[in-house]
């Protein structure tokens, strides 16, 4: 506990004026700060990828980082991934080939994703396994996740 | 009924929010002025409880209260939902501990704060007094004292038939094995939360965050605390994953409802991942002494089998359901013409144990499933003839198998054990995969294959009703009162009636989990919800449909014979002439548009399957590889093939963080090891091989006139088992695996022998 400090939070260009203790993780400022509760909090201890949000181009684990540490910098999260009712390839992809059951995972799938094949859209299939054995899902044995973010890589790559 | 939807891998209708971050899971909840509540657990395995000191967590600005056991001594222990034998009862868990503590994890006080963060630091100030007691940890050692004249076997349950002892006198050979399976769970990705509301307008206790079965938990609830039924309503909001462990009445769901009751204001409660993984439910903890009989051929002549369950520190609300499903299960698909399973029910000082998906029998058929391996390797048969030589057939359907479970008798309703066996081992090449791994192991790989059988069981009763509603703006809602755990309930369900009705599927709404829509449900658990609810939906539905045709043959002056509805319209069913929607037929009707309909079973159903996995051993670090693995799974009727595939698929996963990786440690003094995803391994992307999924229909239920049976549990259900038999042949060494799971350590430790 100590003093709150005021910074801003630019969460999918749009600025959030808050008032956070430097505790504060960035998950928690998102979703109660500025009430975007699409990214999701699984264990808080950075391992299971559930608050993955995109901070300055990178994927980050939003539970690792200080709300405070983030201000100034672009953030993106869920929320910001469709285009009004045109859902992004990648969120498309992940309908198209059930790549996901409860949800509760799918956010920090999704932008984990689409943050590395913004910066590296060649990944090899391997590297890409890799990248996408670094966050838990519990419901969907993974291979329809694979083939979702394979199909939207190659989506993606088209444009 | 025309079959449009019904059978066809249609988008699921729960997608679109889920995917743009527009879930309501439990923690996005929130109500204005809401305090938060913060669980002060023992770090304590076993000891007397002598004092709490709360004056320095109170003194913390911010800090609105803080509850012992005194505060909640007006409420009862939490109560039995299933098998729930009389002699378990001086087990069952008090909300908060109150002299005793018997885990760590164990609830032993609250905080109340104005938010998350200083509810936590303020639990840090609380000072525990404990006198530290000798911690029990195993259950297969001599049973103790629990408390009074309780000793910690909490009871022993019998399951037999036909004559053991003369089977066994009678033998050409007995094969004995000792068997383990580790201690894990479901570990939801959505960790559990409770938010409680007190609407004291209309004297309503609201609870969200409500999951699996919310109209057996309202009910309970209300008792619990001394309310009228209707007087406690649950609101299950998104689900990120239940998997048996989510959903069930924990201690602090009780206490956010109390302490709404009590301080009129909104309470917030969601568990971190510490906290879930040494206070949710754990599950699976057995050990098996377990001997066939045999004749000369390898044929079962008996099976007997002295279990050991390890349910942690109290009865929870599964009490005796996984045990018990452990003894019932366990003859499998095959012939066992004398049987005797002793189960002993054993506390000890860990996490309290529940259901986790194919609930004893994960267990079970890993246990089963070795035996028959090694009296496939006793009698020097392959494999594979072993099953073939005592699987039941065919003409043997239906079965009764002569035990009980969950209140019903076992009948196998149909099957083509045999039949699937060859399907499954032509869909894995199992001859070409032979000759590969033989040529493999001769230059030196451990690479070996297993295979695994199984009988499921699904579709428990003994109801559930459905309401069919037509809204004015002409949206069909199915009203029902089971759940929704991330399976994809509601696209199947609105699949079903949309074919029942006429309509199309996408303008069906399913509406589940709120017990203020719907008096009664059954919920969510034993893979019964496509099978009871998707019956009562058809049921309903075409109830619906009849009373919509005689409604609009009136309004069109015409005969109802002649009418179909078509795409949500009521048309002729020639073509041409008048037509009317179902919107504005229900418009045009004074009391709406609406039927329901009930559908009882007394029987479950029972789906049944093949496993093959092919895995390499790595010499050097005792790792294991599954190269391939294929399921071939026989569900009487698929209603969307690519959902089917989806549970098949993520029960896999699970299941192979059973046989390889997941497992809750302790010390000898009770302190839990597991406490983290560092430490508590869940299968990556990188673990889980491609599979092949093959699903067949060539045993439709004849309990149901879809022919359904639940396809949630086979994907788990002989993960271990397959995996086991295929780390033997890998190191062509029979019966090498004995306990699960198969971690790198005790891999090394089997080779170095």
């Amino acid at each position: 506990m100590s003093a709150k400090s005021d910074i801003t939070l630019t969460i999918n260009g749009r600025a959030h004026a808050i008032h956070v203790e430097p505790r504060r993780t960035l998950a928690d400022a998102i979703r109660e700060d500025c009430g975007q509760t699409g990214t999701h909090i699984g264990c808080e201890h950075g391992i299971c990828g559930a608050c993955t949000v995109i901070v300055d181009g990178e994927p980050v684990r939003s539970c690792l980082m200080f709300a405070v540490q983030a201000a100034g910098k672009k953030i993106r999260t869920v929320e910001g991934l469709a285009n009004g009712d045109t859902l992004h390839p990648m969120q498309q992809a992940f309908m198209d080939h059930h790549g996901l059951q409860c949800g509760f995972c799918t956010p920090g799938f999704l932008m984990l994703a689409v943050g590395v094949l913004e910066r590296e859209p060649g990944i090899s299939d391997d590297d890409l396994l890799d990248v996408l054995s670094s966050n838990l899902c519990r419901c969907t044995g993974y291979q329809n996740i694979i083939k979702a973010v394979r199909a939207a890589a190659k989506e993606m790559r088209g444009k | 009924m025309t079959t449009k939807f019904v059978g066809r891998s249609v988008p699921r209708l729960e997608d679109r929010p889920l995917l743009k971050g527009e879930g309501r899971f439990a923690a996005d909840i929130s109500f204005p002025g809401q305090w938060h509540m913060r669980v002060v657990r023992s770090n304590i395995a076993h000891g007397k409880l002598k004092s709490i000191d709360a004056s320095a967590a109170l003194k913390l600005a911010g800090v609105h209260a803080v509850w012992t056991s005194a505060d909640v001594a007006h409420i009862p222990p939490i109560p039995f939902r299933l098998t729930g034998l009389k002699t378990l009862e001086p087990y069952r868990q008090p909300v908060l501990a109150k002299d005793v503590v018997r885990y760590v994890g164990e609830p032993v006080a609250v905080i109340f704060a104005e938010n998350a963060y200083l509810a936590e630091d303020a639990a840090d100030l609380i000072e525990l007094d404990i006198d530290q007691r000798r911690a029990t940890m195993l259950a297969t050692a001599e049973p103790g004292l629990y408390e009074h004249d309780h000793s910690t076997e909490a009871g022993v349950l019998q399951k037999t038939y036909g004559d053991v002892d003369a089977a066994f006198k009678n033998a050409h050979a007995v094969v004995s094995l000792e068997l383990s399976i580790g201690r894990h769970s479901g570990v939801p990705m959505e960790t559990r939360g409770a938010i409680a509301r007190y609407d004291e307008a209309n004297d309503i206790l609201e609870m969200h965050g409500a999951a699996k079965v919310p109209h057996w938990n309202r009910d309970t609830l209300a008792q619990m605390l001394g309310r009228k039924r209707d007087s406690v309503q649950l609101f299950e909001g998104h689900v990120g994953g239940g998997f048996g462990v989510r959903g069930e009445i924990y201690p602090e769901d009780v206490l956010v409802c109390a302490a709404a009751l009590k301080f009129h204001r909104p309470i917030k409660w969601i568990e971190d991942r510490r906290e879930h993984l040494i206070a949710a439910n754990h599950s699976r903890e057995q050990r098996h002494r377990i001997r066939a009989a045999i004749d000369s051929n390898g044929r079962l002549l008996a099976i007997e089998d002295e279990f050991f369950h390890d349910n942690g520190a109290y009865m929870r609300t599964h009490a005796a359901t996984v045990p018990d499903l452990t003894a019932a299960m366990l003859p499998g698909p095959y012939r066992v013409p004398n049987y005797r399973a002793i189960g002993h029910i054993r506390l000890t000082n860990k996490t309290p144990c529940g259901t986790y998906r194919a609930p004893g029998r994960y267990e079970s058929t890993f246990v089963r499933e070795r035996l028959l391996d090694a009296i496939a390797a006793n009698v020097g048969v392959d494999k594979v003839e072993i099953r073939r030589r005592n699987l039941i057939v065919r003409s043997a359907m239906p079965y009764a198998l002569g035990l009980e479970t969950l209140g019903t008798h076992i009948v196998y309703d149909s099957g083509d054990y045999t039949g699937l066996l060859d399907k499954a081992l032509a869909s894995a090449d199992w001859k070409k995969l032979q000759e590969q791994l033989h040529g493999r192991r001769a230059n030196g790989e451990k690479v070996g294959a297993g295979v695994a059988m199984f009988v499921e069981k699904s579709g428990l009763g003994p109801f559930d009703t459905v309401r069919v509603d037509v809204t004015p703006s002409g949206r069909i809602e199915v009203v029902t009162g089971v759940a929704s755990l991330g399976q994809g309930v509601e696209t199947a369900i609105a699949q079903i009636c949309a074919d029942a009705l006429g309509v199309d599927y996408t303008n069906v709404r399913v509406i589940h989990g709120q017990t203020d829509r719907i008096d009664k449900g059954m919920g969510a658990f034993a893979s019964r919800v496509t099978v009871m609810c998707g019956e009562a939906t058809r049921l309903a539905a075409a109830a619906l449909r009849k009373k919509a045709i005689a409604s609009a043959a009136q309004l069109m002056q015409t005969g109802a014979n002649g009418l179909d509805i078509v795409n949500g319209e009521i048309v002729s069913a020639g073509g041409g002439g008048p037509s009317i929607s179902l919107g504005e037929l229900a418009r045009s009707i004074p009391n709406g548009l609406s039927a329901g309909d009930t559908f009882e079973s007394a029987h479950m159903v029972y789906p049944y399957g093949v496993h093959i996995a092919a895995v390499r051993v790595d010499a050097g670090t005792g790792g294991v590889t599954i190269e391939r693995y294929s399921i071939t799974y026989d569900i009487g009727k698929a209603v969307n093939p690519a959902l089917v595939q989806g549970q098949i698929a993520g029960g896999l996963a699970q299941g192979v963080g059973g046989a390889l990786f997941e497992e809750f440690l302790y010390d000898e003094n009770g302190e839990p090891l597991s406490v983290t995803f560092a430490d508590y391994l869940m299968p990556t992307a990188r673990e889980i091989p491609e599979l092949s999924i093959l699903i067949t229909e060539d045993a439709p239920s004849p309990l149901n006139p879809l022919g359904l049976k639940g396809a949630g549990e086979g994907g788990a259900n002989p993960v271990g088992a397959a995996i086991a038999s295929a780390i033997d042949d890998a190191l062509q060494q029979p019966g090498a695996v004995t306990r699960l799971p198969v971690s790198p350590q005790r891999l090394k430790a089997i080779m170095s022998g």
